[in-house]
């Protein structure tokens, strides 16, 4: 995938099918030189022996194919950039999964268009509590779901055009503020 | 610059909708799994979020589904007016989207060129 904010979005469908209602994305332009991004959910988690397995593109929980590329995905890509995915859950509790890139290192893909994947992902499964920041080393920005369902009610609906374009534009003002211009 | 304050001023628009999009609307739904995104998933359901926010198609529901194997003929996307037959898109580009919303959504017209499969309802 072009853009780490593709892998993002596909690994919080990981969540969705897991049946999480939190899930929450952190994303930190340099975590001691390295560029890191983590999701976290409460879904139905992984067993021993799946957390064992689930880099291996061969193993998968669809039914549609027997390969699921999603986790192997980034797996690789984050070697091939000097880091690591690390892969933490509990059966019933959730599961956590952290992604870590050289900051520096010339195959990191781009982050891209993390606004489009969180406004995609909210207006795809408007249940979810979304916890979402940004951080470098100076500012950090967090957007939670919380806030908007505290102003709006009942009437918070995140697949109503006039909220998911709100959302948009929100995050986009706020991340740039603390986005660093090289990361754009 | 946009804050928390701009959507309480939206709330009783907000409320009202709500009663309008429970109504048996048109459904779009989009493939959003690693394959469809892979392929555009995520350009591809913005464009389409985007042109109903333009068009204020408040009673268009836009749902996502996960991978249904067909991931070569990704982007797909799904119409599904009421009492019509599922139309299933393949190969959508976002370019195609304004076309998919003004013929067919809007107008019942089936953009023939980009359909993959049709699924007649009950």
């Amino acid at each position: 995938m072009r853009e780490l904010s593709l892998h993002i979005l596909d690994l919080a469908q990981n969540s969705i099918g897991a049946g999480a209602h939190n899930v929450t994305i952190v994303i930190d332009e340099d975590e001691a030189g390295f560029f890191t991004f983590s999701i976290k959910d409460d879904g139905c988690g992984m067993s021993e022996d799946m957390i064992r397995q689930v880099r291996d593109p061969f193993v998968t929980t669809r039914k549609t194919r027997k390969v699921g590329m999603g986790i192997p995905f980034i797996d690789m890509v984050s070697q091939q950039c000097g880091g690591r995915l690390e892969i933490k859950s509990v059966e019933d509790e959730g599961t956590l999964l952290k992604a870590y890139f050289e900051k520096d290192n010339i195959d990191r893909p781009p982050l891209g268009d993390i606004v489009e994947s969180i406004k995609v992902l909210l207006a795809g499964a408007p249940w979810l509590d979304v916890i979402f920041t940004y951080k470098n080393k100076t500012k950090e920005f967090t957007f939670d779901t919380q806030e908007v369902r505290e102003v709006l009610g009942d009437a918070a609906d995140f697949t109503n055009p006039e909220v998911y374009s709100w959302v948009e534009g929100y995050l986009r003002q706020n991340i740039a503020l603390v986005q660093d211009k090289e990361e754009r | 610059m946009k804050s928390l304050a701009d959507l309480q001023a939206l709330r009783e628009k907000l409320k009202a909708d709500i009663k309008l999009r429970r109504n048996e609307g048109t459904i779009v739904i989009v493939g959003m799994g690693t394959c469809g995104i892979a392929a555009g998933a995520r350009e591809v359901m913005s464009a389409i979020l985007d042109e109903l926010a333009v068009r204020k198609l408040v009673d268009v529901q836009v749902r996502q589904t996960g991978c249904i194997g067909m991931c070569e003929k990704e982007v797909l996307v799904d119409v599904i007016r009421p009492n019509e037959p599922r139309i299933t898109y393949g190969k959508v580009k976002p370019e195609d989207i304004k076309k998919i919303i003004a013929e067919h959504v809007v107008n019942g017209r089936i953009v023939e060129e980009l359909v993959v499969g049709k699924i007649e309802q009950n």
